[in-house]
């Protein structure tokens, strides 16, 4: 397993999957074959609100399209970034703008200058992780698939 | 909404816990519908979906679920996720067999003209396998000395896409240093696949010193009770599929609607590729009644693995000193001169497998053999109980002389697979069997 960084803590990781209702997807792809699309299709089934954000899509999952974060107008608790690493600073301003909870990059999306921006305003960053995966580890069935979730309990889970 | 998260909360444990209690608890967390402890067994070969949409999620692979039980099965899922917890691995796949685990490996990896550098001293099975099999698919080999760093490197060529060893050779003993050959590997921007069958995670978890793929027959310490056969493999999650090599995960996939495993499942790509499209398409899963009798033998691998190694050395250690014995080849012999590789790698033990020469050759061998009372004359290895066989007639038949010696074997070998018996009893067998080929 690669070693965990500072931004990949699994109780903020938690905390913001727990928390969290609404997901702006920034980048979000209608090609269903994409990653991002992927993930906003998982969350959407677990009962997220997905909010794309991409000025080249119209709709997609269902769900407008905007241009820009901060042309979304509706709660943003989690900003979910699927974009070239050098968008992210100022991706993160605009999270920190629309008041965003938390700021999540991708797998391979990495910005230390971005993850800096949003932490000093408060929000919980995660970078390099994939939410699907996390939410999969922690809440969904990641387990199934004889995948190393470190989830090691003796507790019954509560059905959900 | 929040509450429904909540009440579902799975935590990650508040303390890093020990090897001994993940041999136990990884994977089978209790079954949320009965609170069942054990890992229930799940004897079915498909499953029920909840409607249209989440049959097509999960065949999408969009979701996380239960499809047919030849691409997966919460039974073999959990012996999955507790051998990639004690193995420090991103995850892992299990297969019918070692083999099955092996070929399914290649098989995803490579293609038509590619080439791999492996181990000259392997599991003859594992020889055979690469030698004819892979090569009516053309796929190019060069065996190598798997003590010579420098042999690896020279033998990679631009085709070379894996390099293949094992941690404890099986039966010479050697021990391959990890670390040095993964650097190899990696400066050449391939992945090192290491069979960590004869250590098993207890011993050593080739992960830790650089290997990028584990793959284990179960069949042997793990199981630990020999009734069952069954393999698998763990990616670490670290090695970069999209470095220009491995276009077969990094480009999208015609044997799955044009998905690119890498893009879409990251540090589990490799992974998702061998499940969803080898093991679907090879067909060579692992029944859930195997995966349970593997997960009940790993409770107590560690306990086992004391015993094994400990009675292995008294036993090899007892054996050098007769004037009837040519020679050891247990590693703690094997390394004397060099008795760090064996404390870097192998610091609880090498292992419980290792062979002696009679005097006498062929017969002497078979000999020994027919006079013995506890060992029992099979196959196998890694059994709790005792075991032998004479590798030059059975094990490793197929291989000319010239690979005999090549693996550490010569027609007088024995092997032995050193159970967990009282150690006396185990002296008491080979000393009557010493006296009667006499
Ligand atoms: C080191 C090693 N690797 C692989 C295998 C093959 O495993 P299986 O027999 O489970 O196919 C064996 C079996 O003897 C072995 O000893």
């Amino acid at each position: 397993m690669p070693e965990a960084t500072k931004y990949q803590d699994p109780a903020t990781i938690q905390r913001v999957l727990h928390t969290g209702r609404s997901i702006a997807i920034v980048g979000l792809s209608a090609n269903t074959l994409r990653a991002s699309h992927f993930v906003g299709y998982y969350a959407q089934r677990h009962g997220y609100q997905i909010i794309p954000v991409n000025p080249r899509e119209e709709q997609v999952l269902g769900e407008e399209s905007f241009n820009s974060l901060t042309a979304v107008g509706d709660t943003v608790d989690i900003v979910n970034v699927f974009r070239d690493p050098a968008a992210v600073p100022a991706i993160a301003k605009e999270a920190v703008a629309v008041g965003a909870k938390a700021l999540w990059l991708q797998f391979g999306v990495i910005s230390d200058e971005g993850a800096a921006i949003a932490a000093d305003a408060g929000l919980d960053v995660i970078m390099d992780r994939c939410l699907k995966v996390e939410h999969a580890r922690y809440i969904g069935r990641m387990h199934w698939l004889g995948l190393n979730t470190e989830v090691v309990t003796a507790r019954r889970p509560v059905r959900r | 909404m929040q509450e429904r998260h909540v009440a579902g909360m799975m935590e990650l444990p508040e303390r890093q816990f020990g090897f001994q209690t993940r041999a136990l608890h990884a994977g089978a967390r209790p079954e949320p519908e009965t609170g069942a402890r054990a890992v229930p067994i799940f004897q079915t070969s498909s499953y029920v979906f909840e409607d249209p949409e989440s049959a097509a999620a999960y065949f999408n692979l969009q979701e996380y679920g239960n499809t047919y039980s030849r691409i997966m099965n919460p039974t073999v899922a959990a012996f999955e996720e507790r051998i990639a917890n004690l193995e420090v691995g991103a995850g892992a796949v299990a297969f019918a067999s070692g083999l099955a685990a092996q070929s399914s490996t290649f098989f995803t990896l490579l293609s038509a003209g590619d080439h791999v550098v492996a181990s000259r001293a392997l599991y003859g099975g594992s020889i055979t396998q690469l030698k004819h099999l892979f090569k009516k698919l053309s796929v190019e080999l060069t065996f190598v000395d798997p003590d010579d760093p420098n042999e690896w490197h020279q033998a990679t060529t631009e085709r070379t896409r894996l390099f293949f060893g094992e941690t404890i050779g099986n039966p010479g003993g050697n021990v391959m240093d990890i670390e040095q050959i993964a650097k190899v590997a990696h400066d050449h921007s391939i992945p090192l696949v290491m069979d960590n069958t004869f250590a098993t995670p207890y011993l050593c978890r080739p992960i830790e010193w650089g290997a990028d793929i584990v793959i284990h027959s179960a069949t042997k310490f793990l199981g630990g009770h020999g009734t069952s056969i069954g393999g698998v493999v763990i990616d670490s999650g670290d090695f970069d599929w999209s470095n220009g090599k491995f276009a077969v995960i990094a480009e999208p996939s015609d044997a799955y609607h044009g998905l690119s495993f890498h893009e879409t499942f990251g540090m589990y790509g490799f992974l998702m590729k061998l499940r969803s499209e080898t093991l679907r398409d090879l067909g060579g899963c692992m029944s859930p009644f195997n995966a349970f009798l593997f997960l009940q033998g790993m409770e107590t691998l560690p306990l086992r693995m004391d015993r094994h190694v400990s009675n292995a050395l008294e036993i090899a250690t007892w054996l050098e000193a007769r004037s009837d014995v040519v020679s050891v080849s247990h590693p703690a012999i094997h390394y004397r001169e060099n008795a760090g590789l064996l404390e870097k790698y192998l610091p609880k033990g090498a292992g419980a497998v290792f062979c002696f020469e009679l005097h006498g050759g062929r017969s002497a061998g078979q000999n020994f053999i027919r006079n013995v009372q506890l060992f029992s004359h099979l196959a196998n290895v890694g059994d709790a109980k005792s075991l032998i066989i004479h590798p030059a007639s059975t094990t490793h038949r197929q291989l000319s002389d010239d690979e005999l010696q090549a693996a550490g074997i010569a027609p007088g070998t024995v092997r032995l697979s050193v159970g967990i018996e009282d150690v006396e009893d185990l002296q008491w067998d080979l000393e009557q069997a010493f006296a009667r080929s006499n």
